[in-house]
Parts: C-alpha cells; sequence; structure tokens
C-alpha cells in the first residue's frame, strides 16, 4: 500500500527545475516515479503545490518570467488531471468556485491561476472572458461563492465595482477576489472597486481561499 | 519669465545625447485626453486625424510638455492584419477576437499594406498634420508594435506562448511577417513627419520572457528590426520590468527604453548610463487618485534619481496614460517639473 509519507526535498527541488525549464518530460518522469510510492494526493500537496507557490512568488520578486509561470501552470494542471481526474474524489472539497476574465480579451492571468488552482486540486468553472451583466447571471445561476476576477487594463479593473454592486443588490454572497496588472500597480484598488480581496499570484489566490473557507466554515 | 533656453526638440536631442539640457523633457504620452479636450466620445475622437492632431496640440499646449504623440491605440496594427477593435467609453480601444485561430493560420498570413490600410493611413495624415503645425519646434512620436510582442494581440498570450515553446519553425515564420510589416509601418511614419519611433515591446521585458530566452527571441528580433528603421527609437516595455535585460536592449541599437515604476530608477540609471536614454516611470495607474502634494513628490523624486547628465526623460511607466487620470494630476506633473526640473538650478 501507498503512503502518505513526505515527499523529499530534492525531489521537489528537481520538480521546480523541470517547471522552470518548461520540460514536460522530466516533470512527468519524476511524478511517475514519485506515485509508485506516496498517493497523488499527497505528491499534489507536497510536491506540486510548493512548487507553483515558489515559482509564482519567485515572478512576484523579479527572479522568473510570466512565460515560466504560465508554462508550469500547464504542465502542472496536465500532470495533476493524470493522476487526480475532475471527478476524483481525493481533490480538494471546496464551495463552488469560478474564474472569470471580465471585459479584457487577455485572459493569460486567468489561465494560469484556473491551471495553478486545478493542478493544486481545486476544481473550479472557467467563465472566460465576460461583461458585468453575463457575470452577474452566472454568478447567481452557479450559486458561486468564490468568484476570482482576473483584468489586464484599468477600466475594466474599475467595472469590478458594478460587479459587486449588482451581485450585493441581488442578496448575494459570493466573495469576490481581484488579481491582474490594475491591482499590483495600484494596491488600494481593490479595496476601491468593493472586493473582498486580492492575489498577486497563485500564492495568495491559494491562501486567499483557504481564508475564505474557513470563514465559510 | 521663462527660463527655457531650448526648443522641445533641443532639449529631447540634448538627452538623447547624454548631456544636460536647459531642463528634464517630460513626456505626457497622452492618446484618449484629447477626445476631453474636443469634448467627443472616444470613438468619435479616434475617427478623424484631423480631431488627433488637434488634440496633440492642444495639449501640448496646456500642459507645456515636450512631445506630440501621433499614437491612436494599440489594435490600430491589428486592425490593419483584419482584425477588429473595440470601443469602450472609458478606456482604451481594445483588440477583438485574435486573427490567428490557429497556428496553421500562420503559413498563410500576408504583410498588410499600408496604403491600403484606412485605419493606418489615418494615423499618417494625423502626423503629416501634426507636423505642418508643429515645425521643428518638438518632436512627434510613432509608435510600432514589436515584432516579437504584436502576437499578444494577433492571437492572445497563452496560444503565443505555446507556439513560442512547440512551434519553432511557425514562430519564425511569424517573426518574419511581422518584422516586414513593423518595418514598413515605422518607416512610413517617419516619412510622414515622425521624428522617433517608439518600439512597444512589452513581451521582452524580464516580467514576461527570461534573459536567455529574450536573447534567442526578442533580443534578435529588435536587432534586425531596428536596423532597418530609418530613424531613432526608443523601446518601451510598457510597465514591464527591464533591469535584467536593460543592456541587452541597449545593444540593439535603440535611443531610449521605458522603464517600470516597480524598478529601482537609480540602478536602471545606472545600468543606462551613457548607453542609452532612461524613460519613466510615474505609475500612471496609481496616478488616478494622486493629490498635488504627492505628484509633487513622485516627479521630484524621478529627478533627483535620473535626471543627472542627461540621458532621462520623465515620463509615465505605461506609455499610456489611462483615461481616468484627471486634468489637474497632468498639470501637477507639468508644474512640478518646472519647478524642480532646472538643470542650472543645481
Amino acid at each position: 500500500m501507498k503512503g502518505r509519507v513526505g515527499m523529499n526535498n530534492l525531489l521537489s527541488q528537481d520538480f521546480e527545475k523541470a517547471l522552470l525549464d518548461m520540460d514536460q518530460r522530466a516533470a512527468t518522469k519524476i511524478l511517475t516515479q514519485a506515485c509508485e510510492a506516496v498517493e497523488p494526493i499527497v505528491f499534489v500537496e507536497q510536491v506540486v503545490m510548493p512548487a507553483l507557490e515558489k515559482i509564482g512568488d519567485d515572478w512576484d520578486k523579479g527572479l522568473i518570467a510570466l512565460s515560466q509561470v504560465y508554462m508550469s501552470g500547464r504542465i502542472c494542471e496536465r500532470l495533476v488531471d493524470t493522476i487526480l481526474p475532475p471527478a476524483s474524489p481525493n481533490r480538494t472539497s471546496q464551495p463552488a468556485m469560478a474564474i472569470a476574465a471580465l471585459n479584457d480579451y487577455h485572459s493569460l492571468g486567468k489561465t494560469i491561476i484556473y491551471s495553478s488552482l486545478r493542478a493544486s486540486g481545486y476544481e473550479l468553472l472557467d467563465l472566460g472572458r465576460v461583461g458585468v451583466d453575463e457575470l452577474v447571471r452566472q454568478t447567481i445561476e452557479h450559486k458561486l461563492r468564490i468568484v476570482l476576477i482576473s483584468v489586464l487594463m484599468l477600466p475594466s479593473a474599475l467595472h469590478v465595482k458594478q460587479v459587486v454592486e449588482r451581485l450585493k443588490q441581488q442578496k448575494c454572497k459570493a466573495k469576490i477576489v481581484v488579481g491582474g496588472a490594475p491591482f499590483r500597480f495600484d494596491q488600494q484598488l481593490w479595496q476601491e472597486v468593493g472586493a473582498d480581496a486580492t492575489g498577486a499570484n497563485i500564492a495568495d489566490a491559494l491562501k486567499v481561499i483557504h481564508r475564505i473557507m474557513e470563514e465559510m466554515a | 519669465m521663462s527660463m527655457e533656453t531650448m526648443t522641445s526638440l533641443q532639449r529631447v536631442l540634448t538627452t538623447l545625447g547624454h548631456k544636460e539640457p536647459d531642463r528634464v523633457p517630460f513626456f505626457l504620452l497622452l492618446t484618449m485626453h484629447g477626445a476631453k479636450e474636443l469634448n467627443m466620445t472616444i470613438r468619435e475622437y479616434f475617427s478623424k486625424a484631423e480631431n488627433v492632431a488637434e488634440g496633440q496640440i492642444r495639449m501640448r499646449k496646456k500642459y507645456g510638455h515636450d512631445c506630440l504623440y501621433s499614437f491612436f491605440y494599440a489594435p490600430v496594427e491589428v486592425e490593419a492584419w483584419g482584425g477588429s477593435v473595440i470601443y469602450s467609453e472609458d478606456g482604451p480601444p481594445n483588440s477583438g477576437e485574435p486573427i490567428i485561430g490557429s497556428f496553421a493560420d500562420i503559413k498563410t498570413l500576408r504583410v498588410p499594406d499600408i496604403k491600403q490600410s484606412p485605419c493606418l493611413v489615418k494615423v499618417l495624415e494625423a502626423t503629416r498634420i501634426m507636423k505642418k503645425m508643429i515645425k521643428d519646434e518638438a518632436p512627434i512620436i510613432g509608435v510600432v508594435m514589436s515584432p516579437f510582442s504584436l502576437p499578444v494581440m494577433q492571437m492572445g498570450f497563452s496560444q503565443y506562448f505555446d507556439l513560442m515553446f512547440a512551434e519553432p519553425i511557425l514562430f519564425e515564420r511569424l517573426m518574419a511577417v511581422n518584422e516586414e510589416f513593423c518595418v514598413n509601418w515605422a518607416n512610413a511614419q517617419l516619412e510622414a513627419g515622425a521624428t522617433a519611433i517608439c518600439y512597444f515591446d512589452p513581451v521582452s521585458s524580464s516580467t514576461i520572457t527570461p534573459r536567455d530566452l529574450y536573447l534567442k527571441t526578442g533580443y534578435e528580433v529588435a536587432k534586425r528590426t531596428l536596423a532597418r528603421i530609418n530613424g531613432p527609437t526608443a523601446t518601451h516595455l510598457a510597465s514591464g520590468n527591464g533591469l535584467p535585460v536593460v543592456a541587452d536592449i541597449a545593444n540593439t541599437g535603440t535611443a531610449a527604453v521605458g522603464v517600470s515604476c516597480n524598478e529601482d530608477l537609480l540602478a536602471v540609471k545606472a545600468a543606462c548610463r551613457s548607453k542609452t536614454t532612461v524613460l519613466g516611470n510615474l505609475n500612471g495607474i496609481e496616478m488616478r487618485r494622486w493629490t498635488p502634494e504627492q505628484t509633487e513628490n513622485e516627479v521630484k523624486s524621478a529627478i533627483q534619481q535620473a535626471a543627472a547628465g542627461g540621458g532621462f526623460i520623465l515620463s509615465d511607466n505605461h506609455g499610456e496614460i489611462p483615461w481616468q487620470v484627471p486634468d489637474d494630476v497632468l498639470m501637477a506633473i507639468s508644474q512640478a517639473v518646472h519647478k524642480w526640473g532646472w538643470y542650472s538650478k543645481k
């Protein structure tokens, strides 16, 4: 029987290096070997999630580039899907959650967070690119508890305020978490638009989701 | 009494030559604000070359900055490639659905003919009008998207990364057609009267591409492209960080580099000294809610960090000031430059 013993640091470092080198083959080899000894969820929790968090953090510090963050998220999402399929009972139990790009046609930030959360064992709806009306409608329809909104342009960031107000009018208590360039360049902006939280990277997104889940529990 | 002893053009050329002019030159890279000046919607404003030329002249008169900016909006190039542009009431026009739906589309891409592209002809006409009005008083800054960064609008960020990492032959083919277009578009603007070309290249920033990959891709593209542009260029990273590659960017033959507000301006200036001029780096997003005091402090601080010895143009960090930035902040920037920017006062 496979154990839930801890993964060693060396393995984690090798996995992170494979991601930063955008070497899917090396990452797959590490995962395959590790999952012969431990349950897949252990690998996700002890290797994949910390690697993605560190990569997000390193991007924040200017140590690595966005293309590496994006490719790392995509590689991990594919790998984790093979060991933890979307319907797997081993995926994290969580409130209904979705992610959307508001108004903007640029969806890289959304894709990175979506892939990284899925690779961390979460399931969430990808609402794609939506306007204010559509986002409010889908939030109500899917009874969402957490809505992650990604934007690139300042006007889109300011439109989050309309989403928040419209949801309040409809007595919807979904928590709104925002991210994207305007929120990185103006650290007061998330409060100005009435969001519940903001995150600059995957590590922040995971922390915020954990906090909201605790508050909801 | 005015302390100015130089025209804007002389001031800018002096600083580009890494010498101190009469005062620190500053570029308010305003696009949509011209619509406010002419009391028009953003869409109406960009519908005619005459509007943009008039808007630029009025704004320079109002704020006293050192350039005219013939840039309309980023997706004007995508429009020429057959893409759509989505107008907004409170922001820059955005590009619509990508023109490259699948990698196979790259094989059949044709370089747009500038003379047959009404959106580009309009920009050239605006440039000609501006040149006629401003003559040699101030530089006119034209804009091109770098061949390496244009694909973000042509195909979307994610798909472009997938192409870059998985399809090297198609990537090279896309760079080849984009380079051809970029050179033609830059040279057409120079012929119409633009003094210099701002080469927008955010994908080359260290925020987006690691240096080793940049040296194999965006760096080579820039070297080939800039060598064929018949005038001076400034590379703008549009809010992206550039410190790890700023010396490489200088080697591409560019005269200036636009840097992010997230970077240490002192360190950027040290890395660029005598090699390339620093353009930046006021926070355009935060600027929206700056008080007059804060504005003055931000301007003063940037000048103190980067102005000594020339090789510095004060500007925002993105290359386009958001629509939401109010006139009084822009005026306060101008006043602060006219208070703290005199070299002779130091």
